[in-house]
């Protein structure tokens, strides 16, 4: 018999065997035993907190003094050791969520938590979105950095050099922004479809050069803040910003929704789009994809500037909305972030909103908690990075938890090396 | 040594791959092992070398009981095997492939002794007649090499059990020839030999001792003196009939005029040769010849997928050198695929979206920028119905139809939309009697419709079975052409290239 | 059974041509003359003329002293510019084979180089450009690159992916720095930095081998998760506490008796930590043990194709997982190099990107280690000329951040087939599953 049908009949024994017809219990019970992505994502967020909680532990001093006498009183380190975790997590959730000591103030004052969650959350979401849409389309795109930096050039240029009316103003910096990302991931497409170059070692290049294109700018007159000797830009007209949606000291602003738009558009054309099918089947297998037809090359091309014009977006909310005006960080880390919000969310839309709700709820939380407990805003990323870790290896989950079920394939069809 | 299978039993799940399979191969034969595409004959061999563990049952060496966990223990064992599919690294040169694995070292660091690794397998190529250059790069040769270079690694291990699986599929009538010449070289100085074949005519002329096996058991042990037709009904388990019903072919307008045709890849091979050759509504013009020898790049230049080097095509009387797959599709070129899961489908797609893979974009399926997924769907249901595809529903992923209900996918797909030519390569590899007959009878009936077929095989029975006209390949010529009604000796001929030596052998070996 | 002459039974395909496809060669062609046109007229034309370009090769105060090296800057960049663009008309016209057309880029870039060199040496009319202060920076600036390329090399030529290279540095920089301080030993510094390096190794050899995670993915996720990590303990041990935790101790230089009082060459090579040491070693043991040594053939069997690597009773998996946690090491080392092998202290994500320019050089080098050593060199020296150039001031001021996107433009130039075709170890980046 032929290998492809050995493995094929191995696969086939993996699968479990029906149950005839459970009682509802005991199909909630195999859900919750499944690899369900949703079961997966929660035990992967329970672990992440376990390993949080145990890092917080070690670095907090007093558990370190309690844990010198560990063997005369062992129940001190440990008290200790929940204080500090509990507190630490009791501040990641007050800054993110519902904060029950500013909920005596207005309704305003008690929404704070959410509106730093959305405000944190929305260019996650749109960095997510477009390192997800791709990987539908089979291609890394791990230059979300450098392209929500060329957008913020550009949105920011547009917003603080020229003068146009309100309303307008906003749609042109907001076109520029795109125009921008989509230039520098398109290019990246480029190149992959005239030269084959890898898009994982162009987009990652292509960051580095953004980022320092950026710092020359900021040296530049006309770019830089003529007053300031810091290298910050000039700051964007009000008429270019992303308006505010509540009152202050609410800040979450207009990108939010132009994320959630965003996200219905990318559901709207993988699955129900000419060009979404295009893309799906030149992501899942080329040589299909070119026998039938479909322009290899063009597809890249698209899907890159489709993804960069996302990005783009993120950096539109960077420069027009949360920030007024381009520093050498303001990308703080989106790009990469974005990355596991895409994995996490499976790089589907609605999941990748939820992702990056999520991400931003622990990135929001972790200022609070540096403020209150002294806890580093680090955590979060820890935390992300772990939950993504334990995603990417459902096997892991699975093994850990004694899941039953088929290991999730859905990031497998990106396990291609350099030359493929 | 003598090497002794016992009951061997390996399960795949509830797929019994080989059930209590008894094997003995004496010192100094050549024992074949004859059996169809998925008897299981692979997976015993895999069991023999280690890389199965067998559920049930024992091999015995000289009489000695043996376990393999793993290829080392079998190459330890004295056991050597020459894969199907070539296990030799491409950008290593021949003496390097040779010592990996079990590399003569020096000075105690590992520090790979090139010139004795040189001087074994001059060593063995001389002993045993088996020419390969040993500093050579194994990509630079070719494959009737690459199997000589397969056949010294095994050797220089020692191995006094050779495995042969399928050896003879990649190789031109005359490298068939030279490879049962250093089986019979072999054989004389002692080493036992499993020839691995479904070609009844190779193992004839070779074997001493043939065992036969159909879904995963013996079923009977004849001697290679028996009549074609014996080994045949032991193999299919049936009488078997690869005739097919058709009717005279009635040829009609040129469709399809292709003249100088010459394709350089990109390794600088000439693959395709000044190849001319004209074809007919309603009638199937057939491509014969051993894989590889520029047929796949024929269909490929057809379908636009790759650009011809010189030459040009012309579909009912228009140059389509500028002209897209995709357009060349909409004009009405229906293409299956000779690797159906490479190229032909879309494993991780469901059935509904692989048939309109090539039809996405158009009306009905294709509103504006959108998908009528409604309309896809009713697609699915009826070429599911039409072709007869065996399938839990339309939406299941491709990948997990068995190989004949994924033609089935491919072949519904390309019929479902007016044809003026159908370009189909290796339609039926792979596939079992039933599948094959079904795609045999649809080949012929869009003949019947008025379209021109290009049948691209290496398979003979099927290109006698099925072509109105035969061209034959060979090194990138078409250095041949023949009247559907050709008799295999005269295809075979022609399949050994005009350099043919023995005919009679050469014919006999390539003809099943 | 007679002995056969071996040539008469390869038959032989015929073979057209050398393969570069016409566009390749074109755009290869075109970009070599425009480096030759800028040598000739940006740099040979564009010196201040009627001043030569002088060039220090010898500190001050050492025992044997070399003279300046004082050449016609203008001279230089028209002559040398002027091979270039003939070479790059001979691409266009003639064409070059593969291996002479790597020679060629050599020359290029060297000839860019050193046009561009004596060109900034006329902008401050008169000054010299302390060379050899510029290679010894070069090498000091290279050697985390080069650590972190010699670590790619390992896991690629196995077939697994590091993209991962930043976050064991980072790792092993963080470790290094903290046991360093902890045990007042830089030695046992140096051993933790390796440990944790190696430990990010592992992680990343177990899911990727074990759990078949795709490996770019886990790349990233994984510097994601050593930047966290680092960062935290940082903010949350570290800095607080500067000099419990943070405070390695010096690690001197030795000089080599002999070796460092050779001229130019015994200051740039000889006197350095005996990290640096142990780069030298690792370059010259890894790219012979690589090619030389039952190891290497196996190794790279693995990284070109498993399958018949395990036919043969290579254990796959096994050659993966050591060569990995090997590259861990190695990238650990990198990392005590930024700590331990610079006197200072750890700050947050203080690799900032040396461990991409590693990758990068490893892609550039086309992942051998000679090439990689090679392309970390050149990225070391497009480093080293920031700080000279604000310097001395060249006559048309390049400001430094162009400088500095240097290794990243290289890196996509050379991907895109402009310097010949990038060929990776065919299995890398596949997850292999054994039968």
């Amino acid at each position: 018999m032929s290998d492809e049908h050995a493995t094929e009949v191995v696969r086939s024994r993996r699968q479990p065997t029906p149950p005839e017809a459970p009682s509802r219990l005991k199909r909630t019970a195999l859900w919750m035993r499944s690899t369900h992505p949703v079961v997966v994502t929660g035990l992967a967020f329970v672990l992440s907190i376990v390993v949080g909680g145990l890092l917080i532990a070690i670095t907090d001093t007093s558990t370190r003094n309690a844990a010198k006498y560990f063997f005369a009183a062992p129940g001190d380190t440990f008290s200790r050791a929940w204080s500090a975790i509990s507190s630490a997590y009791v501040a990641l959730f007050e800054g993110s969520i519902f904060d029950p000591r500013s909920a005596h103030g207005t309704v305003w004052n008690a929404l704070d938590p959410i509106s730093n969650t959305l405000l944190n959350a929305t260019p996650l979401i749109l960095a997510g979105l477009a390192v997800g849409l791709a990987f539908r389309a089979g291609l890394f795109n791990i230059g979300v950095q450098g392209q929500l930096i060329m957008a913020s050039i550009f949105a920011g240029y547009v917003g603080f050099a020229w003068h146009l009316p309100t309303g307008v103003h906003l749609v042109v910096a907001l076109i520029a922004g795109m125009i921008g990302g989509a230039l520098w991931a398109g290019l990246a497409g480029w190149l992959k479809s005239r030269t084959g170059a890898h898009e994982v070692i162009t987009t990652i290049m292509l960051n580095y050069v953004a980022y320092y294109f950026l710092g020359y700018l900021l040296t530049t007159d006309g770019f830089k803040r003529p007053d300031s000797n810091q290298a910050i830009s000039r700051v964007v007209h009000e008429s270019a910003r992303l308006p505010q949606l509540f009152p202050a000291p609410l800040r979450v602003h207009a990108g939010l929704i132009i994320a959630v738009l965003a996200a219905g558009a990318m559901a709207w054309v993988l699955t129900r789009s000419k060009l979404g099918f295009q893309l799906r089947a030149v992501g899942a297998n080329q040589n299909a994809a070119r026998t039938a037809g479909m322009n290899i090359g063009r597809n890249y091309v698209v899907a890159l500037v489709l993804s960069g014009a996302l990005a783009g977006l993120a950096g539109c909310s960077q420069i027009l909305g949360t920030n007024t005006s381009i520093t050498q960080d303001i990308d703080a880390g989106i790009g990469f972030t974005g990355i596991t919000v895409a994995l996490l969310g499976r790089a589907q839309a609605w999941p990748t909103v939820l992702a990056g709700l999520l991400f931003g709820a622990l990135q929001a939380g972790s200022s609070t908690m540096q403020s209150r407990t002294g806890t580093p805003v680090e955590l979060a990323t820890v935390l992300q990075a772990i939950i993504v870790l334990f995603i990417a290896a459902p096997a892991l989950i699975s093994g850990a938890f004694r899941l039953r079920g088929t290991a999730d394939t859905s990031g497998q069809q990106l396990a291609k090396g350099w030359n493929g | 040594m003598k090497l002794e299978l016992r009951g061997i039993t390996k399960r795949f799940g509830s797929l019994v791959a080989n059930d209590g399979i008894d094997l003995t191969v004496e010192p100094g034969e050549i024992h074949a092992l004859l059996g169809e595409n998925g008897a299981g004959k692979s997976t015993l061999m895999n069991v023999l070398y280690g890389l199965y563990e067998p559920d049930d049952g024992q091999i015995l060496l000289d009489d000695v009981p043996a376990r393999f966990g793993s290829p080392r223990d079998a190459i330890a064992a004295g056991i050597g095997m020459v894969h199907q599919h070539f296990m030799l690294i491409p950008v290593f040169t021949v003496a390097e492939n040779v010592m990996l694995g079990h590399e003569e070292t020096r000075g105690g660091v590992g520090w790979l002794d090139r010139r004795a690794a040189r001087r074994k397998v001059r060593e063995i190529s001389r002993r045993y007649g088996l020419a390969v250059p040993p500093d050579a790069l194994v990509a630079d040769l070719p494959v009737g090499v690459q199997q000589r270079a397969e056949i010294v690694k095994a050797l220089t291990r020692e191995a006094r059990v050779l495995v042969l699986d399928e050896p003879t599929a990649v190789l031109t009538p005359s490298e068939i020839e030279d490879l049962m010449a250093v089986m019979r070289r072999l054989r004389d100085a002692g080493t036992s030999i499993v020839f691995i074949s479904h070609k009844l005519k190779e193992v004839k002329a070779v074997a001493d001792r043939v065992t036969v096996i159909r879904r995963g058991k013996v079923v009977g042990e004849p001697s290679p003196s028996a009549s074609e037709e014996e080994l045949a009904s032991l193999m299919v388990g049936r009488k078997v009939s690869l005739t097919v019903d058709k009717s005279p072919a009635m040829p009609k307008d040129i469709v399809l005029d292709v003249e100088g045709l010459r394709f350089i890849d990109d390794t600088g091979v000439v693959q395709v040769d000044d190849v001319s050759f004209q074809v007919r509504a309603g009638e199937i013009f057939a491509i014969a010849g051993v894989q590889g020898n520029g047929q796949t790049e024929v269909t490929e230049c057809l379908l636009g997928l790759e650009t011809p080097t010189e030459g040009r095509i012309k579909v009912r009387g228009r140059d389509v050198a500028d002209v897209s797959v995709n357009e060349r599709l909409a004009l009405g070129i229906g293409y299956v695929p000779e690797d159906r899961m490479h190229d032909g489908l879309i494993g991780s797609f469901t059935v509904a979206e692989n048939l309109v893979l090539d039809l996405y974009g158009r009306e009905p399926f294709a509103k504006g920028i959108s998908l009528d997924l409604r309309v896809v769907a009713e697609n699915a249901d009826a070429r599911i119905e039409e072709f007869d595809v065996r399938t839990p529903g339309a939406d299941v992923l491709a990948s997990t139809l068995s190989g004949g209900n994924q033609q089935k996918v491919v072949l519904a797909r390309e019929l479902s939309r007016p044809l003026i030519l159908l370009v189909v390569a290796q339609p039926t590899r792979g596939l079992d009697v039933g599948s094959t007959e079904f795609v045999h009878r649809r080949i012929v009936s869009e003949r019947d419709k008025g379209t021109a077929v290009v049948l691209v095989s290496t398979e003979l029975d099927e290109v006698l079975g099925l072509a109105d006209r035969i061209a034959v390949m060979y090194r990138g010529r078409i250095i041949g052409e023949l009247p559907g009604g050709a008799s295999p000796a005269e295809v075979g001929l022609l399949m050994a290239g005009s350099t043919g030596r023995s005919t009679a052998a050469v014919s006999g070996a390539t003809d099943e | 059974m007679t002995a056969v002459r071996e040539e008469s039974l390869v038959e032989t395909h015929e073979v057209v041509e050398v393969p570069v496809s016409g566009r390749a060669r074109v755009a290869s062609g075109v970009a070599v003359v425009a480096f030759g046109l800028l040598c000739v007229f940006g740099l040979g034309l564009g010196s201040h003329a009627g001043y030569d370009a002088r060039f220090a090769l010898s500190p001050s105060g050492a025992r044997v002293h070399v003279p300046d090296l004082v050449l016609p800057a203008r001279i230089v960049g028209i002559v040398l510019g002027a091979i270039v663009v003939g070479l790059g008309l001979w691409r266009l016209f003639h064409n070059f084979s593969r291996r002479a057309m790597r020679w060629v880029v050599a020359f290029t870039i060297i000839a860019v180089v050193f046009s561009f060199l004596c060109w900034a040496c006329t902008g401050t009319k008169g000054t010299r450009l302390d060379l050899l202060g510029l290679l010894q920076n070069s090498i000091f600036l290279a050697g985390p690159l080069i650590l972190g390329a010699l670590s790619g090399v390992l896991c690629e030529r196995s077939g697994v992916i590091n993209i991962a290279i930043e976050g064991q540095m980072l790792t092993g920089a963080f470790a290094g720095a903290l046991v360093a301080t902890l045990t007042k030993s830089t030695g046992i510094g140096i051993v933790g930095a390796m440990a944790a390096g190696g430990i990010v190794g592992a992680l990343l050899a177990v899911f990727a081998i074990r759990y078949l995670v795709n490996q770019i993915v886990l790349g990233v996720v994984l510097n994601f998760l050593a930047l966290g990590f680092t960062g935290y303990v940082y903010d949350a041990l570290m800095a607080p506490n500067q000099d419990t935790y943070n405070t390695p101790p010096l690690l001197h230089a030795i000089n080599v008796p002999l070796l460092s009082d050779i001229p130019i060459i015994g200051p740039l090579l000889f006197r350095q930590n005996i990290i640096v040491y142990a780069m030298y070693a690792l370059i010259v043991v890894i790219d012979i043990a690589l090619f030389r040594t039952r190891w290497g053939l196996r190794t790279r069997a693995v990284g070109e194709h498993p399958r018949a690597a395990e036919t043969v009773g290579i254990n796959v998996l096994r050659t993966r997982y050591i060569n990995v946690v090997l590259g861990g090491l190695v990238a650990g080392l990198a990392g005590a190099y930024l700590t331990i092998g610079e006197d200072a202290p750890f700050t947050k994500n203080m690799t900032s990107g040396k461990g991409f320019i590693a990758l990068a050089a490893v892609i550039f080098g086309r992942w051998s280690p000679r090439g990689a050593v090679g392309a970390a060199l050149l990225f070391g020296f497009a480093d080293a000329l920031q700080t000279v150039l604000s310097f001395i001031g060249t006559p048309v001021i390049i400001p430094s951040q162009f400088l500095a996107m240097l290794p990243f433009l290289a890196t996509i130039l050379a991907v895109a087939g402009l310097v010949g075709r990038v060929r990776a170890p065919a299995a890398d980046g596949e997850p292999y599953v054994s039968r």
